[in-house]
């Protein structure tokens, strides 16, 4: 079980957070032109990289902020977690 | 027999005023408290406990703790009962029960002992080879033969009645073990002020400084042990646990231990749990787990009566047991050597055989001095004894010592052998650490760390006992240092012990000439070196690969005994080096865990919180039948007198179609939307236009995926300008609440919202039928309920005998009805109050069922057709989407698939003889005859009894279904053997134009 430390509550252990997937997907501004390709790139095809990961947690069982967390997916350890507005 | 086989010495560890009585196979026996069943069974001369796995040879003790790999016994009887028990793990308590297993029809006289004879037809990977075919043998033939022949003991039927605990603890830091390294890293952590929880698996602290004979401080290493510990007790930041087994490393220091808090007890508390489970996170964690002694390989080394020679020494001095009065010790280095002097100090005179040529060690040195026979360049190649060991070939090795000289065969009760000692290195592994290979102890040690953890004593395979003490007391204060930054060192004690001499590094003998015998390396899976052989034969390289092709280390076991032999054996055959063979990954749990702690008290009515409405109580005093939806419990019907449920369904629909119903409908999931912009948020998360919703209005929505598929539906209402109080399906409530967030905080943190779950603080009922009007009109005089004044979709606030409540005039049965909300506190007056004026009406409550009649009947879509697999054409929500502005997902409703011209969509179904229910989940398929795989057109998604029609009707899935109302098709569901003709029909079965809604 990870230990994430949220920006706003400190340190809690993994079960009081929701997993949100690929922090770099950036959702097409809304009534924009979106070709066909970039919008399933968006919806569907996310990387799977063994080591570092930029990624979003949310603290559903504390303070319900989104944050970004950065962590190795083979080793699970991670680097640092900042606000939504922070760069990782 | 009755304890024959007690020591002479007293020590302070059995209690011999307190006599247990305890069954084995149904046979009484005495024993003492501090006992433990193994070392009961053995004073009273008992060897013989179960059979192995694979061949049902006989199999008595090997160890005396976490390693004996055969001692496995039923626990307890009826719902207690427990199986693959190890009996060295079991302390004696008043009135144990304990039987063998995996026999038949007793220990002693076993069928299944036919499988050894046949032992040549069940040679590694024999599951593997012979049930490949014929293939239809599988299911029906070999597998319940299998299932039926394997596994060990049996699982009780009956609920557990004992209750589990989990505890969750911080600390500093946290010590694994509690011999030399341990205590010492405990101290120096603890005195350096760190919080230091200590964990010890056995009933006494103080590992291998109970059993070894050492000198710290001038003193023995027990006085020492037992002063360091009553020093811990004493100090505040110190948490000692005995019989707590850590079994698991996790992430981020995330650890597991397993307390057996009343197993001991007589009479436990009523308040204590049976075994408790601790997570505990620590910030370093120190492992002093120890080591644990190799056995070695020789001909039918498996027999009861053949003991690791540490576990002599134990049963010896903790236990006073001896496992033996003509024992042979067999060993390839010095510390076998202890268990031969506590023998002679019991008056037993053993005879030492040793693989080496020659020692100098202060032991060898010792033994010969008492007179013990030591012969040196010899082994023991083959035993005998069917259920106990009572002959053993022995004999002078080679040169080489690949062969025997000359062969004898003595006389003998016991064989106590030992191969050296493996660092328990599972905790390390498991926490991501690569071990390496010493080639001095030839055994593998931790290297690099992945977490935060440190590896002391001969778990660091640093045997003597000034390295552990040094190791344990450097890591304790540099650990907790780093914490506490305190600087406070502990002073090293002096310690003396026996110098010792290095091992041969021969722990397989050689077979005697023109005998095959079986050599097991690992007890507990029955592999022997054979097996390992023939797996190398066969082309198995990977160690990994032949772990799995022999089983060899697998199981409870997890190869504490057998997996360096394993390895060895392996790396003879291919005549390489240990470390180039590698090892295989060590997995939690380090020692069998009772699946009820890993429960905890998640069971019955607390393995999930359950959700009651503030109604709940009114609905007890009215017979409600209730149903899960999600955590909430919510009456599904109200059964009166001898009423079947399709009856109480049918007259409580019907009463909401003639007269007036009444439904609890708080569960429905409620969102706060506050902020400039709620209404734009409200424009993007649903498919349809919300900029223009007028103050006090409701408005139906339906919620998308980014990927088109419909999410969630509800509907919304306007509180003020910036005020917007949300429903969601009870189902979606808590994930609609996380998008909202996701939107608002990730995706557009532009936008002024806030939103926030209301579900808890309001209470509702819906009231539903033709005479819910007049009902209202009766609960409000104040109010117009004219459809002129409160017409459909239409919000108002009002009082309910003082008590204010919102009237939202909207509609799940299709029928013309009232939602009203008041705060929760006053959830059960309302209802209370509209159930007394609503009397003269005919009112009824109804549950889900009935509701979900009423919406079938109307087409309306629920859980059943929002099942994530849909985008709004599918089930007959395009009227929802605009063309005009973008939401979320609305660019994926531009797939091509999504706009096929013989798209799904929903229609309802009747059945041709109007009688037969349609099951929900059956395929429509256009011929119910013809070969399969016959091609589906859809499925029936919700079915009900129409209350309106008296007949069956169902809504469905239909692929074009537009163009396909009036043909006939079949319903089949081939598990149940069901065909229906059914026919097509637009699925608004009952007031198609939504009249009843407005009027």
């Amino acid at each position: 079980m990870l230990e994430i430390k949220c920006p706003f509550c400190g340190k809690r252990s993994q079960n009081e957070f929701a997993y949100g997937g690929d922090a770099t997907v950036k959702r097409p501004a809304l009534g924009q032109e979106v070709s066909t390709k970039d919008w399933d790139d968006f919806v569907y095809f996310r990387d799977n990289p063994r080591g570092k990961h930029s990624e979003l947690w949310h603290h559903i069982s504390g303070c319900r902020q989104w944050f970004k967390v950065s962590r190795d997916t083979a080793t699970h350890e991670i680097f640092k977690t900042v606000r939504l507005e922070e760069e990782l | 027999m009755s304890q024959s086989y007690r020591t002479k010495n007293i020590n302070s560890f059995l209690n011999k005023s307190k006599i247990i009585n305890f069954k084995f196979n149904g046979e009484s026996y005495l024993g003492y408290e501090g006992d433990t069943l193994a070392s009961a069974l053995i004073a009273n001369g008992i060897h013989l406990v179960g059979r192995s796995f694979k061949y049902h040879r006989p199999r008595g003790f090997l160890g005396v703790g976490v390693e004996e790999p055969n001692a496995m016994v039923q626990l307890h009887e009826g719902d207690r009962s427990e199986p693959n028990i190890i009996a060295t793990e079991v302390e004696l308590v008043e009135g144990l029960i304990a039987n063998s297993q995996n026999c038949w029809p007793s220990v002693k006289f076993d069928i299944g002992e036919v499988n050894n004879l046949l032992n040549r037809f069940f040679p590694a990977g024999f599951y593997y080879k012979t049930f490949m075919w014929p293939k239809s043998f599988w299911m029906k033939i070999y597998e319940p033969i299998i299932r039926r022949a394997a596994g060990m003991g049996v699982a009780s039927l009956t609920p557990d009645p004992d209750r589990y605990e989990h505890n969750y603890e911080h600390c500093d830091v946290l010590v694994v073990g509690s011999g030399p390294s341990g205590l010492a890293s405990a101290l120096a952590a603890a005195n350096n002020g760190a919080k230091v929880i200590l964990a010890e698996d056995k009933a006494h602290f103080g590992g291998s400084l109970l059993t070894d004979e050492v000198m710290i401080n001038n003193r023995p290493g027990t006085e020492w042990a037992e002063e360091t510990i009553k020093h811990l007790k004493s100090l505040p930041n110190v948490i000692l646990k005995n019989r707590s087994q850590v079994f698991g490393y996790y992430d981020h220091n995330m650890t597991v231990m397993f307390e057996r808090v009343s197993d001991h007890i007589e009479n436990p508390s009523k308040y204590a749990p049976r075994q408790r489970l601790h997570y505990i996170r620590a910030g370093e964690v120190i492992i002093s787990t120890g080591s644990i002694e190799r056995p070695l390989s020789f001909g039918n080394n498996d027999r009861p009566g053949i003991f690791l020679a540490s576990a002599a020494n134990e049963y010896m001095k903790i236990y006073e047991t001896l496992v033996g009065k003509n024992p042979i010790i067999f060993t390839n280095n010095d510390t076998a050597y202890l268990s031969a002097i506590e023998f002679k100090k019991n008056n037993i005179s053993p005879l030492v055989l040793d693989i080496r040529d020659s020692s100098s060690g202060d032991l060898v040195k010792e033994a010969q001095s008492l007179g013990i026979e030591v012969r040196f360049s010899s082994g023991v190649a083959n035993t005998k004894g069917h259920l106990k060991v009572n002959k053993a070939t022995i004999g002078k090795l080679n040169s080489s010592k690949d062969s025997f000289i000359d062969l004898e065969e003595i006389n003998c009760d016991c064989i106590c052998m030992s191969g050296g000692w493996t660092p328990t290195v599972h905790l390390s592994s498991q926490s991501g650490n690569k071990l390496k290979f010493d080639k001095n102890i030839d055994a593998f040690v931790p290297d690099k760390k992945k977490q935060k953890e440190t590896t002391v004593g001969s778990a660091n395979g640093s045997f003597t006992l000034k390295q552990s003490l040094e190791e344990g007391f450097q890591a304790g204060f540099d650990l907790s240092n780093l914490i506490t930054l305190k600087n406070i060192k502990t002073e090293v004690p002096v310690s003396k012990e026996s110098k010792t001499e290095t091992h041969e590094k021969i722990w397989c003998m050689p077979l005697p000439d023109g005998e095959n015998p079986k050599r097991f390396i690992d007890f507990q899976n029955d592999v022997a070196v054979s097996d390992v052989e023939l797996a190398v034969r066969e082309g198995f390289k990977s160690i990994e690969h032949i772990k799995r092709y022999t089983t060899l280390g697998m199981a409870g076991d997890q190869g504490k005994t057998s997996n360096l032999n394993g390895l060895q054996q392996v790396s003879n055959i291919q005549k390489k080096i240990v470390p180039e063979v590698g090892h295989t990954t060590f997995r939690p749990p380090y020692t069998p865990v009772t699946i009820g702690t890993i429960v905890g008290r998640e069971v019955g009515n607390h393995f999930q919180p359950t959700r009651k409405t503030p109604t709940h109580k009114w609905h007890e005093e009215n017979n409600a039948v209730y149903t899960n939806a999600g955590l909430w419990l919510r009456p599904r019907y109200y059964p009166r007198g001898n009423e079947s449920m399709f009856e109480a369904v049918n007259r409580e629909a019907l009463n909401v179609r003639k007269n007036v119903g009444i439904c609890d409908v708080t569960s429905l999931g409620k969102i706060d939307i506050k902020g400039p912009d709620s209404a734009e948020l409200l424009n993007r998360v649903y498919t349809n236009a919300w900029m223009k919703l007028p103050i006090g209005k409701a408005r139906y929505g339906v919620m998308l995926r980014e990927d088109g598929m419909v999410f969630d539906d509800g509907t919304t209402t306007r509180l003020s300008e910036n005020h917007f109080h949300m429903t969601t399906t009870t189902a979606q409530a808590a994930n609609v609440l996380a998008h909202l967030e996701y939107y608002l905080q990730v995706v557009w943190p532009e936008l002024k919202v806030n939103v926030v779950s209301s579900t808890e603080q309001f209470s509702g009922a819906a009231v539903a039928g033709p005479k819910s009007r007049d009902l209202m009109k009766k609960l409000f005089p104040n109010i117009d309920f004219s459809t002129e004044n409160f017409p459909f979709m239409g919000v108002k606030d009002a009082e309910i005998v003082g008590v204010k409540a919102k009237i939202y005039r909207i509609s799940f049965s299709g029928e013309l009805a009232y939602e009203v909300n008041v705060d929760s506190n006053y959830g059960l007056f309302m209802w209370s109050e509209i159930i007394k004026a609503g009397e003269e009406f005919g009112i009824q409550p109804y549950g889900t069922e009935a509701l979900a009649t009423l919406r079938i009947e109307m087409g309306h879509v629920s859980g059943p057709e929002l099942d994530g697999r849909a985008v709004p054409y599918d089930i007959g929500l395009h009227g929802m989407v605009s063309q005009k502005k973008d939401f979320i997902g609305k660019r994926s409703l531009e797939k091509l698939a999504y706009n096929d011209p013989e798209r799904q969509t929903l229609v309802g179904l009747v059945p041709v003889d109007k009688k037969t229910k349609i099951p929900e989940g059956s395929h429509l398929v256009e011929d119910d005859k013809v070969k399969l795989p016959n091609p589906k057109l859809g499925h029936v998604s919700s079915s009900c009894w129409s209350v309106e029609y008296n007949n069956p009707f169902s809504i469905a899935v239909l692929k074009d279904g537009k163009n396909k109302i009036g043909k006939k098709l079949f319903a089949v569901a081939p598990l149940k053997n069901i065909s229906i003709l059914v026919e097509v029909v637009p699925p608004h079965y009952v007031d198609p134009k939504g009249e009843r809604v407005r009027a």
